[in-house]
């Protein structure tokens, strides 16, 4: 096995822990925080049911940012959309045999590629043309855009491009979850593609990625408002009323 | 009024998003509160020598009480969508009024000393160490916030801009560096019973003036009972309703409602204060001792419910904390809650607006209207912000936004609402809340009240709109001082209750 391989293989297993380890501990830190007070954005669901209907609404389509501004939600929902389909579409160098619907949603991943890109360049715009995110853009929101930019960008080069022996990846990836390390080809925009996904579950846990996980716990989103019929408190907050 | 020394904001049809202009508000910032005052509330009495890391190991700290805090500071992407939506920023075009970029000002020290990016390459993450020059934007630019919400709305993670102001506000304190206003008025609470530190020997002399005004006016004898054991009703409301103008209008209002349906109610001079500052500093401990107040009142004079009066932060502090901060509510299992929750009326909400008390009457046909008596009026409203993005009236979500307005139709003939985007959960602030009421920030707030100004404009020049009815204490004292610099005449702002008042026929059904 070549030093790359070697290297991919470890890089990948390091990258691995580092984003399980670090959003577990995140989310674990987001649940054990309390939230002493009711403070749901109103109008609010009162009951458990609505709120899992409101969260849901966000999650899947980005309901509050639909509410702000009509261009960054089109980019922004096109965007994780496409990530979402790309994702699955990955799925396929993950499992053996493929599952059905994986197989089923392989063309519209492939194409998703190219919205992913299209819509992360026009979110990297705004940065640019427009005066007030500009302002607000720090070096690692570039860096971010540009990280994922050529994660589309090297992996539609394989796809429609130079072509990698995407069998022998595939290999790989098994060979790596079953502890039974193979070979990877020595392509280079498959280095590349590699090491920026690598890069991007490090930074995950460290980084503005963490809306992914934090949307849920945000108090303003997931409280129930029924503050007159429940009495809400937190244990730092109940050593007060003694 | 003596011409202004800044440039009132031209109102138009449709504000636009302005150009950036950074600084342009730096000038502005309020008077930092004496040594006595910051002492009476226990925070250190002014800057001591190491403020840094006390400011820090406080943020941190609050870190580990704040679940808001911690996600808001770890979510935000800087996406952009909050950055037109502050009325501070619309008004004046400072970047820092941009919710995110306000943030941002705390999220930088967060990043600094509490995450590894930060730690390691801090220009790349825009993370900052915590200097003399940030503390004093914090003090700045952390008192150019309402606590509005607004941004809340917009927010696809729902990070509240207002969260944020609470936990810079509170480490400020923690430090000595406290805001004149807010940290006396939260002291005349304590000490005297209300924020404008009148003593019950003036409260007592007010409600009786205010009864022979009642007796002149309608010849009945309506009653405005003070510290009354045995009443069924705790009237919890702003001390500006005992003497500002228009407020004094809606107290009267409530006074005659509860006579119309034969309610037994009393006022409290140790609860003579709906208002409760202590949220506009985040500082818990605080909100507790003022709410503390209402319990006590109510368990002494064994009233079986609470009612509030026209308050927008008090109701939300009222609403989404009481039970949580005083036991006022229902569900406590704990012995606390249980002392008190035993002695109120499981019937009632716990506690209830005075709106909600009134809508139910009316539905109920026990008041007797003449809405004619308002055809002089062409009314609109105000969605306080507190109100609308912060609370709830009765059983579905959006009553707080149905049932003042039911009333106003109920007892006036011509109402018109203002333009959607600047009314409901999308309601403009009106500039002066969150503790920002002082005489020394009136430039910021005659600017933040312009995208509030427009929307009025607008309805005013094609409606002949002139009496905007709104539900806060605060809204009505910020826009009777700013209309004027808009042309607006003061008279144009008053209570819901004002308008019942007006509207209410007192003895024998006609």
């Amino acid at each position: 096995m070549s030093a790359a391989s070697l290297f991919f293989a470890l890089l990948f297993y390091f990258a691995t822990v580092v984003l399980v380890a670090g959003v577990a501990a995140k989310v674990y830190e987001f649940a054990r925080t309390p939230a002493p007070l009711k403070i749901p954005t109103t109008p609010a669901p009162t009951t458990t049911f609505g709120v899992v209907l409101r969260m849901a609404r966000e999650i899947a389509f980005f309901e509050s940012l639909f509410k702000s501004n009509l261009w960054i939600w089109v980019f922004g929902w096109a965007f994780h959309f496409a990530l979402l389909l790309v994702l699955l579409r990955h799925l396929r160098y993950f499992t053996e045999p493929v599952w059905a619907w994986v197989v089923w949603i392989q063309p519209f991943g492939m194409y998703a590629g190219f919205a992913m890109a299209g819509a992360a360049a026009c979110l990297w715009a705004r940065r640019f043309l427009v005066e007030r995110i500009r302002y607000i853009s720090t070096p690692s929101d570039h860096l971010m855009i540009a990280l994922l930019l050529g994660i589309a960008a090297s992996g539609l080069m394989m796809k429609f491009v130079t072509r990698t022996d995407i069998v022998a990846v595939k290999a790989f990836f098994l060979g790596l979850m079953r502890f039974d390390w193979q070979a990877l080809p020595a392509d280079a925009p498959l280095y590349v593609h590699l090491t920026l996904v690598a890069g991007l579950m490090i930074v995950f846990p460290f980084s503005k990625l963490l809306h992914a996980p934090g949307v849920f716990f945000s108090p303003t989103r997931n409280q129930v408002d029924d503050p007159r019929e429940h009495r809400h408190l937190a244990p730092w907050a109940a050593r007060l009323d003694a | 009024m003596a011409a202004p020394e800044f440039a009132v904001p031209v109102l138009e049809e449709f504000p636009a998003v302005p150009a950036l202009q950074p600084g342009a508000m730096a000038h502005n910032k309020p008077f930092v509160a004496s040594a006595p005052l910051n002492g009476a509330l226990g925070f250190p009495g002014e800057l001591p020598e190491d403020w840094q890391p006390r400011a820090i190991a406080h943020m941190g700290e609050l870190l580990h009480k704040y679940r808001s805090l911690r996600v808001f500071l770890d979510s935000c992407v800087h996406c952009g969508a909050c950055t037109d939506k502050c009325h501070y920023f619309l008004g004046t075009g400072d970047p820092k009024n941009m919710p995110v970029a306000r943030q941002d000002l705390l999220r930088s020290v967060y990043r600094r000393y509490f995450t590894l990016p930060g730690k390691l390459f801090p220009a790349l993450v825009g993370a900052r160490d915590l200097t003399r020059e940030v503390l004093d934007d914090w003090f700045r630019y952390f008192n150019e916030c309402s606590e509005c919400r607004r941004c809340s709305v917009f927010c696809p993670y729902g990070i509240d801009t207002a969260e944020i102001t609470m936990a810079a506000r509170e480490i400020l304190d923690s430090v000595g560096v406290g805001h004149k206003y807010v940290n006396e008025i939260i002291g005349k609470v304590h000490k005297i019973g209300n924020n404008l530190g009148l003593p019950g020997p003036a409260l007592h002399n007010t409600v009786e003036g205010l009864e022979e005004d009642m007796k002149d006016e309608t010849g009945e004898d309506v009653r405005m009972p003070v510290d009354e054991a045995g009443a069924e009703v705790l009237l919890v409301t702003p001390s500006a309703d005992f003497f500002a103008e228009p407020h004094v209008y809606s107290l009267i209002g409530y006074a005659k409602v509860f006579h119309a349906a034969g309610i037994r109610w009393t006022l409290s001079t140790t609860a003579s204060e709906a208002g409760n500052f202590g949220m506009f500093i985040g500082n818990y401990e605080q909100l507790h001792k003022v709410a503390g107040r209402i319990r006590q009142a109510a368990l002494e004079l064994g009233v079986k419910r609470v009612v509030v009066g026209e308050c927008g932060h008090a109701w939300r502090v009222a609403y989404s904390f009481w039970n949580t901060l005083n036991g006022v509510g229902a569900g406590g299992d704990d012995h606390y809650a249980q002392l008190l929750q035993k002695q109120l009326d499981p019937r009632y909400k716990q506690p209830s607006h005075i709106c909600e008390v009134t809508w139910d009457l009316i539905r109920r046909g026990a008041l007797t209207l003449d809405k004619e008596a308002n055809d002089h009026r062409v009314v609109t409203f105000h969605d306080s912000c507190n109100v609308a993005r912060a609370s709830r009236m009765g059983d579905v979500p959006g009553g707080q936004f149905e049932i003042p307005r039911a009333i106003i139709r109920a007892v006036a003939n011509h109402f018109v609402e203002m333009a959607p985007g600047t009314t409901h959960e999308q309601t403009f602030c009106c500039g002066g809340g969150g503790g920002l009421l002082s005489d020394e920030l009136i430039e910021l707030r005659v600017k933040g009240a312009m995208p509030r100004m427009a929307a009025l404009k607008n309805v005013v020049d094609q409606h002949g709109v002139n009496f905007m009815a709104m539900i806060c204490a605060i809204c009505k004292a910020q826009f009777t001082k700013v209309f004027p610099y808009y042309g607006f005449k003061m008279g144009m702002v008053g209570g819901v209750h004002q308008l019942v008042s007006d509207a209410i026929r007192l003895g024998a059904k006609q």
